[in-house]
């Protein structure tokens, strides 16, 4: 078999065993104890021509029902926005997608300029000044602010809202494990995080606050009572969780006295992928500028006074102080980060605003339409464009049954908590339309009875 | 150009542009302002470019241009296997029904995502020679902490809770160090000899009951194979400690050796090296984690498992280490090193280790005739120059870096191991021709007459480039991490 990979003649191979001066191969794997070295050939599938491929693994996929076959309602951390064809022709340029990590910059000036612009536009929507230049996801990103906010502190207590994303919940507790880090909840009141609680639970162990903006459930937290009840712990940090296009409406956590804003960015020209990878954000204040998880890229000149860019602050990172390190994350996501600088950039400044809002209209036509027709609304607080509905009978059934009708409900909540049986996390993004909505409110309206 | 400075797509924004469609509103607005406390309302909406569909595609082929992949020409960097990356993974991936399908759909309606996901777990374990795979780390990096966080979980559902040293060869790569750190391990470093190799009486001495595991990766990152491995196997599992295998390097031995049948407990793989993966001018990576049958029970949740026909997911593991990552991993990374493994078979996969080496070997016994190679064995997959010889000349291995710019290719990674003096680390990779490999020698060797009869040309290197060497110093002493408007 040939293989089109591998480009050696068997010429080209003679001549460079005759230079190196073996006699065959097997001798430069001489070295391997012959008690371990693998005695047969690997048991894999047989190797198949491209064409051959190409149609098996179609097939595969076909197996699968996309979203562009259905009419989805399902987000809970992943949404069906429209991504306008330009990301990817961007993103097809194999001179970003093909290369390394930018570590020579006089031939990675696109790279590094975009990623600057990525950091830039992180920055505006967050309202913070230092963005770096990606994440794994909004999960990892948010547990790693959870241990920079207790290496900074140096207190070994974070309170997390039970309204942060459970995954990422999850995420953190596993994370914070590594840092002997005590992950504390605090729990819900009317599907937002509990004043009540959270005022209780602060003190001076207290190393940060977690909370996402708008939450699991889609409520906008009160954010600004949070920012208050910290104020009287100066040193706890606040980090928020938020999915960045509804910051193109609500106002930024930055204004609300965020430490650290962390999300991902999979709105922005992402396809959901079965969930990876997505390209989680991280933004702080200036303090916490030299702490930053990952890759930041500066701008500088070159010799000549040229304006260019550069990786930079790289004393932080894992190859330089390597057994200090805070954070291990080398790779990350720069070709998603690409992906969603250039969906913003086409969203665009008004755009985002509109972007953003007409999630928010929709979803209040959603929620509206479905009361109408006799389902009960969980939380009745301002949320973005997601809201919980709550049905009587297992959401399972009901998603099979939409799913006949071509649609593709929203997240049954009864599979992260038995008390939420019953109920649906609805998604409605702005390329729903309203006969979308119409259907789905009617079709739940005959299944509810 | 006349002006040097590529705008900023901020400066090239026009309030008013726009090039995006907005889908209908269709319905009624609602009156937000009165909902919404004015306080959650934002003041001013973020200053993202306004700029045309054209301007959007005209920036970004001017930045690609500035830019330099695999694609471009050859890319040596050692560590890195910057081999080329299949056109048809890049199809595979954007089909519309792996693309487009959502995490938390029906199993029932993603049978053939799982059934790929399952599929590439058993090859993994097959070529891996490992029990189990999870395939839910994000790169390399993530990949090493979840296997040390599952060393962790073991010796403490053992009662060991004193197993608190991590011990790291001074040739490894920097993340393993970082990782260990991360998952509240102390790292401690052990020495190589002059062969290159573990220096095993170091080993001995810095081995005890306080040792959690050993990290390797083998080949090492002189490229050189670890052929003592059985010896240190006994050491570390003498002592109580667990081996991890740092897949970074096993483009080298696919086919030829196992990190399992070497006495690993542990590996990470990196798609995005071996497995074709692109890099992505950073990322995304793919790290799957594959674990001995003593550490299954600890594997980040949930695995993929087959049922009959049919396959699902598998949470029920009460003694795995919880979850390291939303969802399922980066399944579109996974999905283009399926492809690869499908492509290449065992046979495929067994050649590309043996065209690495071959590769690597020939490249070196060139080079070695103008360059100090300190370890004069064969190598496996990449080799480690020193510029020491050039160095008294005047001339840096960074210089010499710079000075390959000019001719339209990236460098080596260089200054790396540590333990090798103005370092330079080759790796060819299986997928370049002859020719390219002969022309990269011939310009390395005229690098290096050029060093003795003109340094100041290799000195003030690039020359070709669209900026020169930049001021790394200012751009870390007086930060500009973002874009304002002036």
């Amino acid at each position: 078999m040939e293989f089109r990979y591998l480009p050696m003649t068997r010429e080209d191979k003679q001549e460079m065993m005759e230079t190196i001066g073996i006699e065959n191969t097997e001798e430069l794997f001489a070295d391997i104890p012959g008690s371990v070295r693998l005695q047969k050939e690997l048991e894999l599938k047989e190797p198949k021509n491209e064409y051959a491929l190409m149609k098996e693994l179609t097939a595969m996929a076909n197996r699968n029902t996309s979203t562009k076959d259905v009419v989805s309602f399902l987000g809970a951390g992943v949404y069906d926005h429209y991504t306008p064809s330009i990301v990817d022709h961007v993103i097809s340029k194999s001179e970003f997608y093909t290369a390394y990590t930018p570590y020579q910059p006089e031939i990675s000036q696109g790279e590094l300029q975009a990623i600057f612009e990525f950091q830039t536009m992180i920055s505006e929507l967050t309202a913070l000044p230092i963005a770096n230049s990606s994440m794994y996801d909004g999960g990892t990103s948010l547990a790693e602010a959870v241990n920079l906010s207790a290496a900074q502190t140096k207190r070994k207590k974070v309170l997390v809202s039970d309204a942060v994303h459970p995954e990422y919940q999850q995420v953190i507790h596993t994370y914070a494990k590594g840092q002997e880090v005590e992950i504390i909840p605090i729990p819900l009141q009317n599907g937002k995080t509990d004043l009540v609680h959270l005022e209780e639970l602060l003190n001076e162990d207290i190393a940060g606050v977690v909370v996402q903006y708008p939450n699991f459930f889609g409520q906008i937290e009160p954010m600004e009572a949070i920012q208050k009840l910290l104020e009287n712990q100066k040193k706890t940090m606040l980090i928020v969780s938020s999915n960045p296009l509804a910051l193109g409406y609500l106002t930024p956590p930055g204004e609300f006295g965020a430490d650290i804003v962390t999300g991902d960015t999979q709105v922005f020209g992402i396809p959901a992928q079965f969930g990876g990878p997505h390209c989680g954000y991280f933004a702080t204040s200036k303090k916490l500028m030299r702490k930053v998880p990952g890759r930041l890229v500066g701008q500088t000149k070159d010799e000549n006074g040229v304006r260019g860019y550069v990786l930079t602050l790289q004393a932080r990172e894992q190859h330089i102080r390597r057994d200090k390190a805070t954070s291990n994350i080398c790779s990350n996501q720069a070709l998603n980060a690409l992906a969603s600088s250039v969906a913003m950039s086409s969203i665009g400044k008004h755009g985002i605003w509109k972007m953003s809002e007409m999630n928010m209209q929709k979803a209040r036509y959603a929620k509206k339409k479905l009361k109408e027709e006799g389902i009960s609304i969980v939380y009745d607080g301002p949320f973005f464009n997601e809201f919980v509905i709550q049905l009587n009978q297992d959401i399972t059934k009901v998603n099979a049954a939409l799913l006949e009708k071509g649609i593709l409900g929203g997240f049954d909540l009864g599979k992260i908590d038995p008390s939420y049986h019953g109920q649906m996390l609805v998604a409605v993004t702005e390329i729903r339309t309203k006969q979308e909505i119409d259907q789905l409110a009617k079709e739940l309206r005959d299944m509810h009875g | 150009m006349a002006d040097k400075n590529f705008p900023l797509l901020f400066e090239r924004s026009k309030e008013g542009r726009t090039s995006y469609s907005l889908p209908e509103l269709e319905i009624d607005a609602f009156d937000l302002e009165e909902e919404l406390e004015d306080v959650y309302i934002r003041k001013e909406p973020p200053k993202l470019p306004e700029v045309s569909e054209l301007d959007i595609i005209r920036h970004y082929t001017g930045l690609a241009s500035r830019n330099y992949g695999v694609d471009s020409g050859f890319y040596p960097l050692g560590s890195c296997t910057m081999k080329y990356n299949p056109k048809i993974n890049e199809d595979i991936a954007r089909l519309e029904g792996f693309s487009h399908i959502h995490p938390y759909q029906d199993p029932n309606t993603v049978q053939g995502a799982l059934e790929m996901l399952y599929d590439l777990q058993e090859s993994l374990k097959e070529i891996t020679g490992m029990h189990e795979v999870s395939l839910q780390s994000a790169a390399g990096a993530q990949g090493e902490w979840t296997a040390l966080m599952m060393i962790r979980a073991f010796h403490e559902a053992n009662g060991d809770y004193n197993r608190t040293k991590v011990i790291v060869p001074d040739s490894a790569h920097g993340t393993n160090p970082a990782s260990a750190a991360v998952a509240g391990f102390e790292a401690v470093t052990v020495k190589s000899n002059e062969e290159g190799l573990v220096d095993l009486d170091d080993l001995r001495r810095v081995v005890g009951v306080d040792t959690a595991a050993l990290m390797l990766t083998n080949p090492n990152t002189l490229g050189l194979f670890e052929k003592d491995i059985l010896e240190m196997a006994e050491i570390i599992h003498d002592a109580g400690g667990k081996l991890y295998y740092d897949g970074a390097n096993l483009n080298a031995i696919m086919g030829y050796v196992r990190p399992g049948d070497m006495g690993f407990d542990a590996v990470h793989l990196n798609l995005h090296k071996t497995f074709t993966g692109p890099h992505g001018g950073g990322g995304p990576g793919s790290g799957p984690v594959g674990v001995s049958e003593e550490l299954a029970a600890y594997l980040p949740k949930p695995l993929i498992m087959k049922e009959k026909d049919s396959f699902r997911f598998d949470y029920d593991r009460p003694q795995s280490i919880g979850r390291i990552k939303p969802f399922y991993g980066n399944f579109g990374i996974n999905l283009r090193a399926y492809t690869y493994i499908r492509t290449m078979g065992a046979e495929g996969l067994k050649k590309v280790s043996e065209y690495a080496v071959l590769n690597a070997n020939y490249m070196m016994r060139q080079l070695e005739k103008v360059f100090q190679l300190p370890y004069p064995q064969h190598c496996k997959h990449e080799f480690v120059l020193s510029g020491s010889i050039q160095k008294k000349l005047g001339v840096r291995t960074l210089d010499m870096a710079k000075r390959l710019l000019d001719f339209d290719i990236h460098p080596p990674t260089i200054y790396f191991p540590l333990n090798v003096e103005e370092g330079m680390m080759i790796e060819p990779t299986e997928t370049e021709s002859k020719e390219t490999l002969d022309s990269f020698i011939d310009i390395m060797t005229r690098i290096a007459k050029e060093a003795e009869e003109d340094p100041e040309t290799v000195q003030e290197a690039p020359h070709h480039t669209i900026v020169k060497r930049m001021d790394e110093a200012t751009a870390a002493r007086k930060p500009i991490l973002r874009y304002e408007e002036s």
